[in-house]
C-alpha cells in the first residue's frame, strides 16, 4: 500500500499540468468577439445598411434600375431604359466612412458619411445591436424650367440605423429617418418627411442571401400619389464582388428619391429590375511581413 | 503513518509552487499567413494568439483567435470568417503537443525542435509534426515556426467560382516569444 502511495506522489509533479490545464491557461475570458458582416452589402438594397467600408478600402458601386416591368414587350419589360447610379466609398477608419455618388435619374449628385456608433458583441462585452448614423446631402443638377437655385434643389438625410444578427443566417434592421427638402415638388408636401426603414436578410447559402427591405412615410406627411418603398432581393457574394439582383417600386436610389418620391406601385406592376455591384480595392499599404 | 497521510498536503503545496515556475507563457506573439494565386495575393496578420510551454515535459499548446486575423483587404478578411473559417462556430485553431527534443530550457542556445500534436482548424483535427526553431535566452524563449495548411485536410470549402483566387494550400509563420507564467 505504502510504496504504491509513493509511487502515486512520484507522478504527481508530472500530471501537475495536462494539456487540457495548459489549454485553460491560454483562454482569454477578456476576449471580445464583435459581430461580422451583420449584411454583406452597404445597402440592404435602397437603403443603407449598418455596415461601413473597411480602413482605407475603397468600395465602388455600380447600380442600376430598369423600366417598370408592366412597360411590357414593345420595351422589353422596361430593360430597353435604364438609370444608372455610380458611387465611391471610402473607410477612413473601420468606422467611420465618406460616400459619393451620380445618378442619371434628376442628374443627382449625393454625398453622405456613415458612423459605426456600437457594433453588436459578445464575449465580456455584451452588446446586443449594431448601431450606425448616417448623415447625407444630395442636389439635382437636371435643367428645369423655371430653374432653381441651388437650395431649392438641396434634400438632406439623417438616419440611426439599428441592426441585430440574430445568428448566422437571420439579421433585421430599423432605420428611422429623418429627410428634409427645401423645397418639394408637390407644394402641399411636408418639407420635413419622418419616416422608418425596416429590412432584413436571410442567408440561403454562406455566398448567397435574399433581403427585403420596406420604407414606411408615416402618414399625412406627402401626397397620396407617393407610395411606400419595398424592395427584394438576391445578393451573391463572389470573393471581390457582391452583386445585389433586386425588383423595386422605385426609380430613384437617394433616400428622398426613393423614400418620399416613389411613384411606382407593386399592386399595378410599377415594378423595376434592377442591380447593385459593389468591387472593393484595398489602399493598406504593404505590411511589413517577412516573406 | 499519521506523518505519510500529512505529506499529500505537502506535496501539492510543493507542487504548486514549483510547477509554476516551470510554466512559459507568451507574452508576444505573431502569426501570420500568405498564399499566392495567379490573380491575387492574400496575406493577413495575427498577433493575438497565446501558448503556454511546460518545460517540466515540454508540452506546448497554442491558442489562436481566428477572427483576429487582420487583413488589407477588409472585404477578404469578412470572407474569411463568413465563408471559409467559420469563425464564429470555430472561434480558436488550436495545436496540443509536445516538443520531441529533449531541450533544457534553461541553457541558452538556438535549437531546431519539432512538435508532434493535434492541429485544430475549422473544428477539423489533424496530426501534426511541425519543424521550427527555438531560442533559449535568460528568462525568455523565442519559437519560430514554418508550416503549410492544406485546406482539404480541414474541410474549408472554395467555391467553384472564386478556386483561381485561392490556394488549396497555405503557407504559415509563426513566432512567438515566451516569459516564465506569472498569474
Amino acid at each position: 500500500m505504502k510504496k504504491l502511495l509513493v509511487l502515486f506522489y512520484l507522478t504527481l509533479p508530472f500530471t501537475a499540468f495536462s494539456q487540457e490545464d495548459l489549454m485553460k491557461l491560454v483562454s482569454d475570458s477578456n476576449e471580445v468577439f464583435v459581430k461580422t458582416a451583420t449584411f454583406k452589402a452597404s445597402r440592404i438594397i435602397n437603403g443603407h445598411s449598418v455596415e461601413t467600408v473597411g480602413k482605407n478600402n475603397l468600395d465602388f458601386i455600380i447600380s442600376h434600375r430598369f423600366d417598370r416591368l408592366n412597360r411590357g414587350f414593345e420595351e422589353f419589360f422596361g430593360l430597353d431604359a435604364a438609370t444608372i447610379r455610380l458611387g465611391l466609398e471610402y473607410g477612413i477608419n473601420d468606422r467611420f466612412m465618406l460616400g459619393i455618388g451620380r445618378s442619371s435619374f434628376q442628374k443627382a449628385f449625393d454625398y453622405f458619411t456613415k458612423y459605426k456608433l456600437i457594433r453588436q458583441s459578445t464575449g465580456s462585452i455584451n452588446i446586443p445591436v449594431s448601431a450606425t448614423l448616417f448623415a447625407g446631402y444630395a442636389i439635382r443638377t437636371q435643367k428645369t424650367f423655371p430653374q432653381l437655385s441651388g437650395f431649392d434643389r438641396s434634400s438632406y438625410t439623417a438616419q440611426i440605423l439599428i441592426a441585430r444578427k440574430f445568428n448566422e443566417a437571420l439579421s433585421l434592421q430599423i432605420s428611422p429617418t429623418l429627410i428634409h427638402r427645401n423645397r418639394t415638388d408637390i407644394s402641399t408636401d411636408n418639407r420635413t418627411v419622418i419616416s422608418s426603414g425596416i429590412g432584413g436578410r436571410m442567408k440561403l447559402t454562406k455566398r448567397a442571401s435574399i433581403n427585403g427591405e420596406y420604407n414606411y412615410v408615416l402618414p399625412n406627411q406627402i401626397n397620396d400619389s407617393y407610395k411606400n418603398n419595398l424592395s427584394f432581393s438576391f445578393d451573391l457574394e463572389t470573393g471581390g464582388h457582391v452583386f445585389q439582383l433586386l425588383f423595386t417600386n422605385s426609380f430613384g436610389m437617394t433616400e428622398r428619391q426613393f423614400i418620399t418620391e416613389t411613384d411606382g406601385s407593386w399592386g399595378s406592376g410599377d415594378i423595376h429590375f434592377g442591380f447593385n455591384i459593389s468591387r472593393t480595392f484595398s489602399f493598406e499599404k504593404k505590411s511589413k511581413m517577412k516573406p | 503513518m499519521k506523518h505519510f497521510l500529512l505529506l499529500p498536503a505537502f506535496i501539492l503545496i510543493f507542487n504548486f509552487s514549483s510547477a509554476q515556475n516551470k510554466l512559459y507563457s507568451s507574452n508576444k506573439s505573431e502569426f501570420s499567413f500568405f498564399s499566392k494565386t495567379p490573380l491575387e495575393d492574400i496575406d493577413a496578420k495575427n498577433t493575438r494568439a497565446s501558448s503556454i510551454i511546460n518545460s517540466s515535459n515540454r508540452e506546448l499548446v497554442v491558442r489562436i483567435p481566428v477572427s483576429q486575423f487582420q487583413f488589407k483587404n477588409k472585404l477578404m478578411q469578412q470572407h474569411f470568417n463568413e465563408n471559409y473559417m467559420e469563425s464564429e462556430k470555430f472561434p480558436n485553431a488550436t495545436f496540443k503537443g509536445k516538443i520531441n527534443e529533449e531541450i533544457d530550457l534553461n541553457k541558452a542556445g538556438t535549437y531546431s525542435v519539432s512538435a508532434s500534436g493535434m492541429l485544430n482548424i475549422h473544428g477539423i483535427d489533424q496530426n501534426r509534426n511541425l519543424v521550427g526553431k527555438l531560442t533559449v535566452s535568460e528568462n525568455s524563449l523565442l519559437l519560430e515556426t514554418k508550416f503549410e495548411v492544406l485546406l482539404v485536410d480541414h474541410k474549408i470549402d472554395i467555391p467553384k467560382l472564386v478556386f483561381k483566387k485561392i490556394a488549396e494550400k497555405i503557407n504559415v509563420s509563426a513566432s512567438i516569444n515566451y516569459v516564465p507564467y506569472q498569474k
